[in-house]
């Protein structure tokens, strides 16, 4: 296999001559298939969705058709439907690249899947960091609702959606779908208890709401045309469709790339289309999906079953760019955002950086997530400054099991998942670091406070 | 629905309890006990304390038929959840397990409390709510006894004052937002929030801004550490110490269920008591002080006649002297007990005597503090004291004694000159003045009987809802001073010529019960009290708006 690119939602992104406005869009038969969705029948649609077994892009890989399916039509309520821009896991900027290059293509998104479940209002929640970003969506909402593709009848169809935008404030949880939803009704962005809070039940404003991606959103519009058999058909498929890869860390291309998916494996990915690694340096870890997801060593082997059911060995450079695939090796792919360190970086100190952004970005409202993210990270920090003992290894690993799977949201695991995978995978850098500190001791230890971030 | 019951398997036994119940009262139902900070029974679930994490099952079905699994035994499959779930935040379903015992569940405890500790002051020796503290007794019970925590702890602001009575120490807080909800929930007003984010997240509140609301202090009792403590209570006294008893509050006819908490003699506080069918478990702030009322300084210590001094028996002779005269008027209040009020009616039929009251109607909140700013009007309309709600002064006793009807006056607390009398009227009649407190009249009257307080006696109040509910004596009164009943009993028995000598409360209830049809279960009334049929007063036009667990009678 060869690594190369399959560019589908990616397909305008840094073209030649291309913008964000809407006559570009227009001429690259922008908006013709949101004329045609609005005049097929809505069941259709949704079954299309559920055909193409289309997984969510915003990291937890939940099948959109199946979100789409569980929508409570029959509470009387209007149904909404919110598009998760809020994108703030570290290592991923994939969404970013779509608002800033390729607004249309989002907003016929959202107005094809508004249709589709019939959603009275559309969302955008968009990262308050983003500020350009929701400049150019508002202008691009304004463009396309003088063309009729928002507002009130939309292409000539007894069907009308307005599309809103709200800016969050700068915050991690938000792209938690219930965390967004508490936000976006204006209350403090915390993440909702699952029951009752389901969105497809109770959602925005207690109503039946469905949160999507901007990136699933996207592939909407292309599963409508393609159909939803052709679309499963694609790649890899228990995980269809292309995935858009985010390489940043030390490689000597980092970028967006987007690969169908299975197409190319990791290894592939990493020295054919981004470069390999900076001259005279060799991979140590990756990250696959946003800092969130269970790192990988490079010369870790794991076990996995291929196609045919045969049992095999690879090597994380091995792994093909897939959900399931990465599932299998004990990882996901999240969002897609891979982290890549070299033989310079010292692990502890790369743990300590995630640990202070996840102590950070805590909304602090359950227990084991509030403080237990404020304990690693000062156990981290510690041994950064030099004051590790040989038992903080054990203890970070306690502190990372007691949080995972016990919090309110998924981001309590997001968080002891990079403390579990790195202590245990990189345990004698641990050690070795908390010794060699100790041994210089004294004044030595206080001068080397102002460790390296990566 | 109430009544519906489904089967649920707690730590390997099958339970019958209602539906509908969450996992955690479930559980409590039935004897097992569920850690829990956040939960609260009269708000909404937050789920964010995880203390009562528990592994739940469910009957695992068939994916392709639906069909329900069996085991090789016959037993029911049980698909295990993979995580541990919330037992405040699950409802129970048919053949449920939960598992509430095991290693892993007491680890995820071990591991919430070790959490919450970190940054936990640790200042039970100086925290008013040690010994009442859900932290402690958790710690103590689930803890895992030391910390292995050697980092600084988070410093956050502590003695800030909220509304001139709650202090607040956030740095004790767990957020558990109680607080928050309950202001939200049942005050309807956002009074406490969270600001910041993460470890550093502190419950505080809008600086200069009124926070008032005659409800604030619940957040206090409902706080499960002591970041929120009342001011009037703070560092009084250590709750180990108190003597609790179980009590009703005389503040107006809501009937809140109370506790008043006591030490030798002195009221320290008054906290509210659950009854779901009256209070929930709520009450207001002013009746939380309403023992302040009968402070000291305002009781009447010892027995009068014309203003001297004298013995308790000797009054009483005195006022039996009087009474016999005849031209009797008895002025009641509604602060009586039932029991009190059915002697009073027998004194009045006795010697031919006719009843006065008044009534004292303030603004109804719509809660907990009702129009009837008095606990016992209802008993009054019951023992049959009165047929129609009373009059807001004594105008009609003023005329009564201007006509020369009555030329004795046997009055039991109210204030006569507050409420209509003219001077004149006050000296052309003999004073019989018994109550708790000195007042307007005590100091002019002929005869002083000192009487006890609702803290120092037993005794039953109907509420608003016609509700018949027991207040227990929490105090021993002060020498020299008559129970009610005692006194009332003592003048019956005197004029009726009946034996009838110092009855206790209950004594009163079995001989109400006989003559009185509403009254005739109420011998023994449960702790959460016992409505009464109150069909014969549809049409009393009772003051109370429509409020919490009371709708006014449609006419």
């Amino acid at each position: 296999m060869a690594a190369k690119e399959t560019r589908i939602i990616y397909r305008h992104i840094g073209a030649d001559a291309w913008n964000a406005s809407i006559d570009k869009y227009l001429s690259d038969g922008g908006y013709s298939i949101l004329s045609e969705t609005v005049r097929r029948p809505r069941e259709e649609l949704c079954a299309e969705m559920e055909k193409s077994k289309l997984r969510g892009r915003g990291g937890a890989g939940f099948p959109c058709g199946m979100k789409w399916k569980f929508l409570d039509r029959k509470s009387g309520k209007p149904i909404y439907l919110v598009c998760n821009a809020d994108e703030s896991e570290p290592g991923t900027c994939k969404d970013r690249l779509l608002i800033y290059q390729d607004p249309h293509q989002i907003i016929e998104g959202i107005m094809c899947a508004s249709y589709a479940i019939n959603a009275a209002q559309a969302f955008i929640y968009i990262r308050g960091e983003y500020i350009n970003g929701y400049r150019i969506l508002m202008n691009a909402i304004e463009e396309a609702r003088k063309k009729n593709f928002v507002g009130k009848n939309i292409c000539g169809s007894d069907y009308s959606c307005e599309i809103t935008v709200t800016r969050g404030a700068g915050c991690y949880v938000c792209g938690e779908e219930t965390g967004l939803l508490s936000s976006l009704s204006g209350d403090r962005a915390y993440p909702r208890i699952k029951p009752p809070y389901f969105p497809a039940v109770m959602g925005l404003y207690d109503c039946p709401t469905a949160v999507n991606n901007v990136e699933t959103l996207c592939w909407v519009p292309q599963i409508f045309k393609m159909g939803g058999e052709a679309f499963s058909k694609m790649g890899n498929p228990l995980d269809p469709g292309t995935h858009i890869w985010g390489v940043s860390g030390l490689v000597q291309k980092p970028g967006r790339y987007e690969i169908e998916t299975g197409a190319c494996t990791l290894g592939e990915l990493l020295y054919d289309l981004c470069g390999g690694p900076l001259a005279g340096r060799r991979f140590k870890a990756v990250i696959p999906g946003g800092s969130s997801m269970k790192i990988l060593r490079w010369d870790e082997k794991f076990s996995i079953k291929d196609k045919d059911g045969a049992q095999k060995e690879v090597r994380t450079e091995d792994i093909p760019l897939d959900a399931d695939s990465f599932m299998k090796c004990g990882t996901a792919i999240g969002s897609c955002g891979i982290i890549v360190m070299d033989n310079t970086v010292d692990m502890v100190e790369a743990l300590a950086n995630l640990n202070q952004f996840y102590a950070h970005e805590s909304c602090g409202q359950c227990t084991p997530c509030r403080e237990g993210t404020m304990w690693m990270s000062r156990i981290t920090k510690r041994i950064c400054e030099g004051w590790g003992r040989e038992e903080d290894v054990a203890l970070l690993k306690s502190v990372a099991d007691n949080m995972c799977g016990r919090t309110i949201c998924a981001l309590g695991e997001g968080a002891a998942w990079p403390t579990q995978s790195n202590v245990s995978k990189f345990k004698e850098e641990y050690y070795e670091k908390i010794r060699r500190q100790k041994k210089v001791g004294g004044q030595a230890r206080l001068d080397n406070n102002s460790y390296r971030l990566i | 629905m109430e009544n519906e019951k489904v089967t649920v398997n707690i730590n390997g036994c099958n339970y019958e309890v209602g539906a509908g119940l969450n996992v955690l009262e479930a559980c409590r139902s039935v004897g097992v006990e569920v850690p829990f900070f956040c939960y609260h029974p009269k708000l909404k679930v937050a789920g964010s304390c995880r203390m009562c994490l528990v592994t739940i099952g469910t009957p695992a079905r068939d994916r392709a038929t639906g069909e329900l699994l069996k085991k090789e035994d016959g037993s029911p499959e049980i698909s295990w959840m993979p995580k541990p779930a919330i037992a405040c935040g699950t409802k129970v379903s048919q053949n449920m397990h939960v598992v509430t015992d095991s290693e892993f569940i007491k680890s995820c405890r071990e591991s919430v409390l070790e959490f919450l500790l970190l940054n936990h002051p640790l200042d039970c020796p100086i925290c008013d709510k040690a010994g009442e503290c859900k932290l402690q007794e958790y710690a103590n019970t689930f803890g895992r006894g030391e910390s292995r925590y050697i980092e600084n702890k988070n410093v956050k602001p502590k003695k800030v004052m909220v509304a001139g009575k709650i202090m607040m120490d956030s740095q004790r807080c767990i957020e558990c937002s109680r607080c928050i909800r309950f202001c939200r929930e049942f005050i309807g007003r956002s009074t406490f929030s969270f600001t910041k984010r993460g470890s550093k997240t502190e419950i505080s509140v809008y600086p200069n801004s009124d926070n008032d609301s005659n409800y604030l202090l619940n957040v206090v009792d409902g706080c499960p550490v002591g970041a929120l403590t009342e001011k009037a209570f703070r560092f009084k006294m250590r709750t180990w110490f108190l003597k609790v008893t179980d009590s009703i509050c005389g503040e107006s006819s809501a009937g809140i269920n109370v506790r008043v908490w006591s030490r030798n003699g002195k009221i320290y506080r008054i906290t509210p008591r659950r009854n779901d069918a009256v209070n929930d478990m709520w009450m207001t702030d002013s009746g939380r002080y309403i023992h302040y009322r009968f402070e000291a300084k305002n009781r009447m210590s010892v027995a009068r006649i014309d203003s001297s001094p004298c013995d308790l028996g000797y009054a009483a002779e005195r006022c039996l002297e009087i009474l016999k005269l005849g031209k009797v008027a008895i002025v009641a209040n509604a602060w009586q007990s039932v029991e009190e009020m059915f002697l009073m009616k027998r004194l009045a039929d006795a010697c031919g005597a006719k009843i006065y009251m008044i009534s004292h109607v303030g603004a109804d909140d719509g809660k907990l503090l009702s129009a009837d700013r008095t606990p016992n009007m209802r008993g009054a309309f019951l023992t049959g004291l009165l047929d129609s709600y009373p009059p807001k002064d004594f105008k009609g006793l003023g005329a009564a004694i201007d006509a020369g009807e009555v030329g004795t006056v046997l009055c039991f607390r109210e204030d006569l000159k507050d409420f209509g009398l003219e001077q004149k009227q006050l000296k052309a009649a003999n004073i019989i003045y018994c109550g708790a407190l000195e007042n307007n009249i005590s100091a002019s009257a002929k005869i002083c009987i000192p009487l006890r307080t609702e803290f120092e006696k037993n005794g039953s109040w109907v509420n608003r809802q016609f509700r018949i509910q027991k207040f227990n004596m929490a105090v021993q009164a002060p020498e020299n001073t008559f129970a009610d009943i005692d006194f009332l009993s003592f003048l019956l028995s005197e004029l009726e010529g009946s034996h009838f000598d110092a009855p206790s409360a209950e004594d009163v209830r079995a001989e109400m019960a006989k003559s009185i049809v509403a009254m005739k279960d109420a011998v023994h009334i449960p702790a959460s009290g016992l409505p009464l049929d109150s069909s014969q007063f549809a049409s009393v036009d009772f003051p109370e708006e429509d409020a919490m667990h009371y709708s006014r009678q449609k006419k």
